[in-house]
């Protein structure tokens, strides 16, 4: 950049060397500089774009992407929505039913249309498989009665409400699902029965825990980091390390010992046993519940607030704490009014992130929750693997995801995601 | 604030020592879960627990059993070298692609950082559960489920933020004239980079690997949903361990992760060290 001594006039055009007005050459000089730096960050944004950010709109596109009916029977799935739903379908419906049944069991996918309904319909994997097959030896009209005698559910009409939804091309039922609702037999939008209402019970369960955790995480960090922040540099760097090896030590080996401290076969069972506080024959049970859950995640996530609530604290001069002091105030009033408005920033970014950590977690409730220890990843995982209803595990997923993402946003909205730091 | 000021009072003078009493408590209750496994897996009994043996110092109570029988189970040993393999393999990407971005964002004139850093970011902040679900069935698309290089490039991916974190933290505190007076001297911006920039980057660089690769070392639920029997991690082998036949071999596994952790930690401390000397020097 061509600095000149001389003020412009009006029509005195600063030049650079080559003769090109000034201005036109620093911005391009500023334009490839922007070039230059996101060609840097390029390779690695295009990696995260291609095999992360994609992968999961992929995913989240199966909540309500419905494709098992709608792709397996198609003729009937495109005619039933004229269908108005007052009455059981005429002839020609049915014919047209018995026709897409018997192609797709030619190709073999009269199950995957029999488990979808089925998510609707309990039962309706053997009516469906059961007419596809004696389908093969029927190869006329009229079906109609031949399909009601057949099975009974045809001459129903919530059968045929359930397959005029359950064959649309997207579907909320993922999503109506995950929040213990589901469509009618009449369409409408309704509660599940009493005993299928397990989400918003795990909803509110993953928040109250982690929001147990996230106080308990608080609560054991503020003094430490306190201590640390006080102490000299020599003594802190000491005591860091008891924070630093938990953070650095595998989750697997954490989760391992506190199997190994919490069964009821285990150390602090034998030892307040050996003190005479409870009997042998009634040892408590601290693991495999959400008792477990709540300590061992609590263990682990606690250096993550004590990071950031050290790294605040360390920047508070301690001459604020005695000034306070020696203008009359009491050590707890002086806490009150200068040091803990200080710390809040601290506290925020550390709970924040203790939060988002913990509504997601997998591997230590899985493994020390039992039965009522499990967070919602937990089902997502069921129902990836298990139950094999991706849909509904994606459904379930984009509600997670959905709550974490505000988070977030209100993480980098008042602390920059920039400022996160590590160790 | 070492030590309690003469004038402190019987209240102030207790509620200094409960203070100190609870913040000890508090570093026992971080420390003493990752200890109490080392003396364990010494145990000769097939037992969670301390026997009395153990407790009266007997020698007899104690045993290498457990890592012997490590040393002769073939799928331990298969899954710390997969563990190594991948971890490395992880770590090199992450690294290489996380000090790249970080350069180009710590730049001056970077457009839309805030929103590219959010992306990089991600990894994460999405539940491992969610990555992974979505992972699978991305992968399985393009047939890189149950494959080496599918487990690698996941591992990567959660790895990457930690890389870009420690190294834009770490280039904050770079001075940015350097690049400039390198290049008034005639450098071109690749040997800058390698003679004046890396070097002086160096700590932040490394730790970000650091991190990568206890990140991908530590790693289990990717491994669950993508990898077949042949990819087999430690942490893996030890979730089976966990979930069906638990056996002490495991606390001999954990133990000597908490060694590798111990070495990683030192190697992390001297990093920061050397960075901290290498500030005071600088003109800032």
């Amino acid at each position: 950049m061509a600095v000149t001594a001389t003020t412009p006039t009006a029509d005195d055009i600063m030049l650079d060397a080559s003769g090109m007005p000034l201005k036109q050459a620093l911005a391009i000089a500023e334009r490839n500089k922007r070039r230059k730096a996101l060609i840097m960050a390029l390779p690695l944004l295009a990696f995260i774009l291609v095999s992360f950010i994609f992968p999961i709109i992929q995913m989240l596109f199966r909540s309500i992407d419905n494709p098992a009916i709608h792709d397996n029977i198609p003729n009937l799935s495109r005619e039933i929505q004229d269908w108005d739903e007052r009455a059981i379908p005429d002839e020609a419906l049915f014919a047209i039913l018995a026709d897409d049944l018997r192609a797709a069991g030619k190709l073999k996918n009269q199950g995957k249309v029999a488990t979808r309904l089925n998510y609707d319909i309990t039962g309706s994997r053997s009516m469906i498989t059961q007419t596809a097959r004696k389908l093969k030896k029927k190869t006329e009209g009229p079906y109609k009665d031949w399909f009601i005698g057949l099975n009974e559910k045809w001459g129903e009409m919530r059968t045929w409400v359930a397959l005029k939804k359950a064959s649309q091309k997207y579907t909320a039922s993922f999503y109506l699902n995950s929040i213990d609702m589901r469509y009618s037999e009449t369409g409408k939008i309704v509660a599940q029965p009493e005993e299928r209402q397990i989400y918003l019970t795990l909803f509110w369960r993953t928040f109250y825990i982690s929001i147990a955790i996230t106080l308990i995480c608080v609560f054991l960090a503020y003094p430490i980091s306190f201590l640390m922040a006080t102490l000299p540099v020599r003594t802190s760097n000491m005591l860091m390390i008891l924070v630093l090896l938990p953070f650095w030590t595998s989750l697997l080996v954490r989760t391992t010992s506190w199997i190994v401290l919490l069964q009821t076969q285990g150390t602090l069972n034998d030892l307040m046993v050996y003190f005479g506080f409870i009997d042998d024959e009634n040892r408590i049970q601290m693991i495999y519940n959400m008792t477990g859950t709540i300590v061992a995640m609590s263990h682990i996530l606690l250096p993550f607030m004590v990071l950031p609530l050290y790294s605040v604290m360390k920047t508070i001069p301690p001459s604020y704490m005695r000034a306070a002091r020696s203008l009359g105030a009491n050590q707890a009033y002086a806490f009150y009014k200068i040091y803990l408005p200080l710390t809040i920033p601290g506290v925020a970014a550390g709970s924040i992130l203790v939060f988002i950590l913990s509504v997601g977690y997998y591997i230590t409730p899985a493994l020390v929750g039992g039965r009522t220890g499990q967070l919602i990843s937990n089902f997502i995982a069921f129902h990836m693997q298990k139950s094999l209803n991706w849909g509904l595990a994606a459904a379930l997923g984009g509600v997670l995801l959905a709550a974490i993402l505000l988070i977030y946003l209100a993480y980098n909205r008042i602390i920059g995601i920039d400022k996160m730091k590590m160790g | 604030m070492s030590g309690i000021p003469p004038y402190a009072g019987a209240l102030e003078r207790t509620w200094y020592y409960g203070f100190r009493v609870f913040c000890g408590l508090v570093f026992l209750f971080l420390i003493l879960p990752i200890l109490v496994i080392i003396p364990l897996s010494f145990n000769s009994e097939p037992y969670f627990t301390f026997t009395q043996g153990m407790l009266s110092l007997d020698p007899e109570a104690f045993s290498l059993r457990w890592y012997r029988d490590i040393i002769d189970n073939d799928q331990w040993l298969h899954s710390m070298k997969n563990s190594f393999i991948i971890g490395f393999f992880a770590t090199i990407v992450a690294t290489v692609l996380g000090t790249m971005a970080a350069l180009g964002l710590s730049r001056p004139f970077m457009p839309y950082r805030n929103i590219i850093m959010m992306l990089l970011i991600s990894p994460m902040i999405v539940p491992i559960i969610i990555s992974a679900a979505a992972m699978f069935f991305f992968y399985s698309k393009v047939n890189l489920t149950g494959t080496y290089l599918g487990i690698i490039l996941s591992h990567a991916v959660l790895g990457t933020p930690f890389v870009v974190i420690t190294v834009t933290a770490t280039l904050s505190s770079f001075d940015q004239s350097l690049i400039r007076a390198a290049a008034s001297l005639g450098s071109a911006p690749t040997r800058t980079f390698f003679t004046v920039t890396l070097p002086l980057i160096l700590p932040g660089v490394i730790s970000g690997a650091l991190f990568a690769f206890i990140t991908s070392f530590d790693e289990v639920v990717m491994v669950l949903f993508l990898a077949s029997f042949e990819q087999r991690t430690i942490p893996r082998q030890m979730w089976s361990g966990l979930r069906e036949q638990i056996s002490p071999t495991i606390l001999a596994v954990a133990t000597l992760l908490v060694f590798l952790s111990i070495c990683l930690l030192t190697v992390l401390e001297l990093l920061r060290r050397r960075s901290e000397r290498l500030r005071g020097l600088s003109p800032q």
